[in-house]
């Protein structure tokens, strides 16, 4: 490095900051699509209201002023044909990414979704692949209701051939979404409503997150708490009241469902000797019985208590925002379950505790200053 | 090529697409094609004068009556026939049987057997051409049953709001399975609805060979230079049954009289006796094509035969890529 002339002194090297940026999650998957968008031609983004002056919550915001009309664009509201247009777009080398402001709405496209996206690579021995993303938004709370709230990853997660991802803090959406992008296979990326307003700490620039990869958010050694979506959130809420009453929980963020992580889990367990599993979706059939069934079956030494699950009740999920509290899962209950799961009796100090975990804002909104309408 | 040189070469095409179809069914009770097969006798006409009129590097998919598809579009004989005897060299390497055929290199891009499964598919691909500027004409076969399939409106929607480079040909054979278009469409033309999406739409005579190639001429030509979607709707009939090698009209879901009609215009011998009356072909010209095909039918067979059957270490290969 050249010494300044007048001083005859060297200046010293400069090292790039840490680059990381606090974001929310909008902003984070808005950075990855625009990065996506800039690093490879073939990307395109539809979606019902990808341009519109919402822009998904925003998350598309500013893309088609960017990228122009052709790669950022609208679609009929036809989600099977557009799913299949996308398909055949994507055997044709490109690489589009479709969105719906609902996971709902992908209900639509399964035939596309399940006999088409999923098979294409296996039913013709690999001369075609379908890199295709379907961004799929839960929603939650503000009376969403039975139609618009609902939490379908085992659905996609039981088909093989479709990857199921679902990040919840903003750094993993955006490295999770770039690495969707770049798959060379149909990955249903499932977002929940709630993990837009979530803020982190988010690494600038272009990375990827390898899919299939669970995260340990919390050091414990009394229970392992494996969770989905945004029950990681009521999860890292509910491990300081366990704390207090002596349980140390170790907290997974699973990321991913389809792969599932399963020696992640198993690792865990393998130190805790019992395990919770809390997942948005139903209770019956869903994502929790199979991280429960396969760590029982790979792992069943390691547990010295029956593993229980969190999820939600098998009902459609209601609109009354008075029924909000009791439909979905909270911290208080997930607390309360580990304690059972670790064989705890509930007594005076424990419902104190509980307590001290109720929500202070309804039910049915992800924070206090939310104010609808979707 | 001059036209009429051209048009013995369709005939060959839809002769030997004929008797493959033929020999399938004669060796189907062998029991060693297992897999649902739908024949395509009697339709030679629409893959063969739809195919011919595109281009090297054109794309084609079609649905669950792909075999003339297929081999209209130059897909590999062999590959096929080892592909419905479940052999690890067939075009799918096993894994599709009948109704999922493919070859790339030929430009046959699939075939799956979803009714309107690969409609949107197809549409996409001819999204991509126009995205990319390829020049490429997509070619998509689909029934008269697929045009109740919502997908399929939906894919006209946006191929005519995009007016994208597509030639949709509804081979109307009258009948899904055994329920006739009367018991599942109002009485309206097929075409008119195709139409009234914004399509070039025309119905015509699927059978006759010289019409459907010049109908396909001007539908490609105006895909191509950016007219937008076409939709021919090609009246023809299918002669066997639905899935399997018999002839089924002893069910009587179909007239006799109708089939009688249908089977005095048959594609391959009014083409053959337009040939003739133009001397381009007589009884030891056809008999020289006639050979030709068994010869090469013989050996696909006998090649597709000899080749392995897949390994089970395999079954587990393809699901995933990078």
């Amino acid at each position: 490095m050249a010494a300044n002339p007048a001083t005859g002194i060297s200046p010293l090297p400069t090292y790039p900051p840490v680059a990381l940026r606090e974001q929310n999650g909008t902003e984070a998957i808005n950075d990855a699509l625009t990065l996506c968008l800039q690093r490879d031609p073939t990307t395109l983004l539809i979606g019902e209201g990808v341009p519109d002056p919402k822009g998904i919550f925003g998350t598309t915001s500013g893309l088609r002023q960017r990228f122009g009309p052709q790669r950022v664009l609208d679609m009929p509201l036809a989600e099977n044909a557009l799913t299949g247009i996308c398909i055949g777009a994507a055997i044709s080398g490109l690489r589009p990414i479709m969105v719906h402001q609902r996971i709902d709405f992908a209900l639509l496209a399964m035939d596309q979704l399940i006999n088409n996206a999923a098979k294409w690579r296996y039913m013709f021995g690999g001369q075609a692949q379908v890199p295709l993303v379907v961004r799929c938004i839960v929603g939650r709370g503000w009376g969403q209701g039975p139609q618009h709230a609902q939490s379908l990853q085992s659905l996609f997660a039981h088909i093989p051939g479709l990857k199921v991802v679902m990040p919840v803090f903003p750094d993993d959406a955006k490295g999770m979404l770039c690495a969707a992008v770049v798959a060379d296979d149909p990955v249903i990326f499932i977002e929940h409503r709630w993990i837009h307003p979530l803020r982190g700490n988010v690494p600038a620039g272009y990375f990827e997150t390898p899919l299939g990869k669970a995260r340990r958010r919390r050091k414990g050694t009394d229970i392992t708490i494996a969770a989905f979506s945004h029950m990681t959130i009521e999860t890292l809420n509910a491990a300081p009241a366990l704390a207090r009453l002596g349980i140390e929980a170790e907290v997974i963020d699973m990321r991913s469902v389809s792969p599932l992580d399963v020696p992640a889990v198993l690792r865990s367990v393998a130190k805790t000797g019992h395990l919770l599993v809390a997942d948005t979706g139903h209770q019956s059939f869903g994502v929790a019985a199979e991280l429960i069934a396969r760590v029982t079956r790979q792992g069943f030494d390691y547990l010295r208590a029956a593993p229980a699950s969190i999820a939600l009740p098998d009902l459609p999920c209601p609109t009354a925002h008075a029924w909000a509290g009791h439909y979905y899962p909270t911290a208080a209950s997930i607390a309360e379950q580990a304690l059972r799961v670790c064989g705890i009796h509930i007594g005076e100090a424990q419902r104190r505790e509980l307590g001290t975990l109720q929500a202070t804002t309804p039910a049915d909104i992800p924070n206090p200053e939310y104010r609808g309408p979707f | 090529m001059n036209a009429t040189m051209d048009e013995l070469d369709l005939f060959h095409q839809m002769l030997r697409i004929r008797r493959v179809e033929e020999t399938l069914a004669e060796r189907y009770a062998e029991q060693e094609m297992r897999c649902p097969m739908h024949l395509c006798i009697g339709q030679e006409a629409t893959a063969v004068g739809v195919i011919s009129a595109l281009a090297e590097g054109d794309r084609v998919f079609s649905g669950h009556r792909a075999h003339g598809h297929y081999l209209a579009t130059g897909g590999d004989l062999t590959a096929m026939i080892a592909e419905l005897y479940g052999r690890a060299s067939g075009c799918s390497q096993g894994r599709g049987g009948s109704m999922h055929l493919i070859d790339t290199d030929a430009g046959f891009m699939g075939s799956t057997a979803i009714v309107g499964g690969t409609v949107p598919v197809a549409v996409g691909a001819a999204w991509a051409s126009q995205l990319r500027d390829e020049g490429r004409v997509v070619c998509l076969f689909f029934g008269d049953g697929c045009f109740e399939q919502g997908v399929l409106h939906e894919s006209m929607n946006f191929a005519a709001l995009h007016r994208l480079p597509i030639l949709f040909v509804c081979e109307n054979n009258h009948y899904a399975v055994y329920t006739p278009l009367e018991e599942r469409q109002p009485t309206r033309p097929i075409h008119a609805i195709a139409s009234a999406h914004g399509l070039h739409a025309q119905a015509l005579d699927g059978n006759h060979l010289p019409a459907v190639r010049a109908a396909a001429d001007k539908a490609v030509h105006g895909a191509r230079i950016g007219d937008g979607p076409q939709f021919l709707e090609l009246h023809t009939w299918r002669w066997r049954e639905h899935c399997g090698p018999d002839v089924d009209d002893h069910l009587g879901y179909r007239t006799p009289e109708a089939q009688a009609d249908w089977l005095a215009r048959c594609p391959i011998e009014h083409a053959a006796a337009h040939l003739c009356s133009l001397g381009l072909l007589d009884e030891i010209g056809r008999q020289h094509i006639e050979n030709a095909i068994q010869y090469e039918i013989e050996h696909a067979f006998d090649s597709a035969l000899r080749a392995p059957l897949p390994r089970v270490q395999d079954m587990y290969g393809h699901l995933h890529g990078r």
